[in-house]
């Protein structure tokens, strides 16, 4: 193992840390989009609280990964600056309308009409930034980021046609549906009252049976849209052990869901989406952008690798404990109030 | 408009956005500690109200701030492909510590401002100085990154390609230092301005406003030292440029010809084409003084470098001249408000002073923007100084006005939003009758509290 794949690893850990902690973010987005019934409101507030504290740290894991990607593999990301400019820069719309509307969100609605105004734009952000997310995703892993492209093909061929693909599209509403999988799970153990509980329980149980209908269409499509990938993942020898612990995943996430283990069904969840995301990097190795850009080919020299993993080990002594404190602060078990205060 | 102008234009107003917001999130933390360490000690709601009103200021621009910086991390690769395919390995350290300073000061936001009633008093405090050491920290990692654009080191080259790369001379470039000074500086003197001039704004109609009366001083704390020293960082900078990048130099001066004993050359317009600057002050031998201490000085002038490597003059000599002439301004301001300080005036009864004060509002930004535009503009036509020209860099994606003007739309649309927030959320008096008299009220025990 070089040391080039320990910093490809370092990312794609970057990047599964975003899928969870970020992406579930995006999902408490959506599912306040949908909130009904009699509990809209306590579903809505629900959201917002247990997002508040920590969207924007579980916004760095994407920008770790962005500054990781163009100091240790700079063609990689130069590649997809250009190919993928279209999608990459309606994600960044998504992300600044995103965070922006939900600060507005807190602390600007004086009226209930703003109010609903920036909560709108917040959660229709958040349904439209996970689908573009995968669908640059779905380009990455079908093999059109590719390095061979004719200097007078039409913009359409070089800049649209990459990610404008079914198979992309499908891996876009695999990673709405999987955010918003996770934020439900997520959200059962947020919720102090029973029926609201329950409420995320139904929708956490739903997202995860469409959960298994968007991976099935998203491998359909692959079959001709990302050989790759798709070989990979059936043909691999580790492909069985990994689909059996997948498969175990999803279904412990449902079941822990179904009798009301909500710390297990997170676990589970987690789990299950990690497993999902490290079945299409393995897939793809060694191509960082297949069919041509492999990780060892892209890496910056020696020198730089190993002063950013100096720089990641320092890094990363001041973060966790500062992350263990922050979750333990606003979803430990038990919230202490009023300390030291009044 | 070429697609090299929209992907430049789309770059400027990113980061003219963006800095807007790293200022702030640089300098209100700072505000915000100091307010509420004054309310720890003397116990008065004023400071606590303050410090709450601050951090709501600090949540939204932070918000703002942090996903326009994303923008711009993104922007490195979607507008300058060529330009991250060459720096990213030399320079992509401090953008990865950058990351990890961003991380800290989301977290500790993220605890200081929802933890009031979860963390002790202590440990909240200390979030919030964590806040304000990282948020310093990141503004100073990103700007030596740009620091290395003015003054490349830390690798060599070969057939146009970088080889004997070594990141850490690269950070330690010549650059780096003196830029990071004078940005942090800034950082604490345009928000504490622009923060003292408000308020001192509403002292003028509302004089005996004991709110208003603190947030000033906490204001001008913030704001006036960092004011005072910015003239001596301003010189170590034009120092540094003399040296390492006399063209940007003579652009910002004006100065065509390469000569001994250069004058300082005091607003005009400079022509290009006659090579002669019209309307202008000169000051003998005071640009040789200024840029090496020495009246006779040979100071390198636009015809050092040929035709098509000079940046727009104009606009370079311009942006130059404004923005020492509106630091000049803010520093006096500091001055005077700390001489009346330390002879024991209050200032809130100075009206001259406080007008003067209120007028320095908008002046620090200004001086931001307009130093940005001097670096970077003064720069072109290289994004690397001498290494790698803006118009290699560019992506070969065509329409680049299309995400130009969506981009400058969505800003513009955001900027006028968080205006209106702040002024509602931070800016308005509170309604508190007993704060609008000017002497703050007596507390439970029957002593006046709270004064400082």
């Amino acid at each position: 193992m070089t040391l080039a794949d320990v910093l490809a690893g370092v990312i794609f850990v970057s990047l599964n840390a975003y899928a969870l902690l970020g992406g579930a973010d995006f999902g408490g987005g959506v599912w306040g989009l949908l909130a009904r019934g009699p509990r809209k409101q306590p579903q809505r507030d629900l959201i917002a609280h247990a997002i508040g504290p920590v969207w924007e740290a579980n916004h760095v894991w994407l920008i770790l990964a962005v500054v990781l990607l163009f100091t240790c593999f700079p063609p990689a990301f130069a590649r997809l600056g250009i190919l993928l400019h279209i999608p990459l820069s309606l994600v960044l719309i998504g992300i600044v309308l995103r965070g922006s509307a939900f600060t507005f969100w807190r602390y600007g609605g004086e009226t209930d009409a703003e109010q609903r105004h920036w909560g709108v734009t917040f959660a229709v952000a958040s349904l439209i930034t996970p689908v573009l997310l995968g669908v640059t995703v779905g380009a990455v892993a079908s093999g059109s980021v590719s390095g061979a492209r004719a200097p007078d093909t039409v913009f359409f061929a070089v800049y649209v046609a990459p990610w404008l693909t079914p198979f992309a599209l499908s891996v876009g509403v695999f990673a709405l549906v999987a955010f918003a999988f996770l934020a439900a799970v997520y959200l059962t153990l947020e919720a102090a009252e029973p029926e609201l509980r329950e409420d995320f329980r139904r929708r956490a149980l739903g997202a995860g049976v469409a959960l298994f209908g968007a991976a099935l269409l998203a491998l359909v499509l692959s079959g001709s849209a990302a050989p790759r990938v798709r070989a990979g993942l059936i043909f691999a020898p580790w492909a069985v052990p990994l689909h059996l612990l997948t498969g175990a995943a999803a279904v412990a996430a449902l079941a822990a869901l179904w009798r009301r283990r909500y710390r297990v069904a997170r676990v589970a969840a987690a789990a299950q989406v990690s497993l999902i995301l490290w079945g299409w990097g393995i897939s793809q190795y060694p191509y960082l952008l297949p069919p041509d850009l492999t990780v060892v080919a892209a890496a910056a020299p020696d020198v730089t690798l190993r002063l950013v993993l100096g720089g990641l080990a320092l890094g990363a002594a001041v973060l966790f404990p500062s992350l263990y404190y922050l979750f333990r602060i606003f979803k430990g078990r038990s919230q202490p109030s009023a300390i030291g205060r009044q | 408009m070429s697609d090299l102008l929209a992907a430049r234009s789309q770059m400027g107003v990113s980061l003219a956005f963006h800095i807007i917001f790293a200022v702030v999130g640089i300098a209100m933390p700072v505000m915000m500690v100091v307010a509420e360490r004054r309310w720890q000690v003397t116990g008065h709601a004023i400071y606590l109200d303050l410090a709450k009103r601050w951090a709501k200021g600090t949540a939204i621009l932070f918000a703002v701030g942090a996903v326009s910086g994303t923008v711009l991390s993104f922007e490195l690769g979607l507008l300058w492909p060529e330009f991250m395919r060459f720096a990213g390995p030399i320079i992509g350290m401090p953008f990865s510590l950058e990351g990890f300073a961003f991380f800290t000061e989301a977290i500790f936001l993220g605890i200081y401002l929802y933890g009031w009633d979860r963390i002790p008093q202590r440990a909240h405090l200390a979030a919030g100085g964590i806040v304000a050491l990282s948020g310093a920290a990141s503004g100073v990692f990103v700007v030596i990154a740009n620091a290395w654009m003015n003054a490349p080191a830390g690798f060599e080259l070969a057939q146009g390609q970088p080889v004997h790369i070594d990141p850490i001379a690269a950070m330690a470039n010549p650059a780096a230092l003196p830029q990071a000074v004078h940005m942090t500086l800034a950082a604490y003197a345009a928000t504490g301005f622009a923060v003292a001039g408000i308020h001192a704004l509403l002292l003028l109609k509302d004089p005996a406003n004991a709110f208003h009366r603190r947030a000033l001083a906490i204001a001008l704390i913030v704001g006036a030292p960092a004011a005072v020293l910015q003239p001596i960082s301003g010189d170590v900078s034009a120092r540094h440029l003399a040296r390492h990048q006399p063209v940007k130099l003579a652009a910002a001066e004006a100065l065509f010809e390469t000569r001994a004993g250069a004058p300082l050359t005091l607003g005009g317009w400079p022509d290009v084409d006659r090579r002669e600057t019209s309307f202008a002050i000169q000051v003998p031998y005071a640009l040789s003084l200024l840029a090496f201490h020495d009246p006779g000085a040979v100071v390198k002038g636009l015809d050092a470098a040929p035709r098509d490597e000079w940046p727009n003059v104009p606009a370079v000599h311009f942006a130059f001249q404004l923005m020492v002439a509106l630091g000049t301004y803010l520093a006096l301001v500091g001055l005077w408000a700390g001489w009346r300080a330390w002879r024991g005036a209050d200032l809130a009864h100075d009206r001259w002073l406080l007008r003067a004060i209120a007028l320095a509002t908008p002046m620090g930004f200004i001086a931001v923007e307009a130093g940005w535009m001097v670096t970077e503009l003064g720069r072109q036509p290289w994004v690397i100084y001498g290494v790698l020209k803006t118009a290699d860099a560019v992506t070969p994606m065509p329409g680049l006005i299309v995400p130009f003007l969506t981009f400058t739309l969505l800003y513009c649309f955001l900027g006028v939003t968080v205006g209106w927030l702040l002024y509602r959320q931070i800016l308005r008096s509170p309604e508190i009758p007993e704060w609008r008299g000017f002497y703050m009220p007596v507390d439970g025990r029957g002593r006046v509290k709270g004064e400082g």
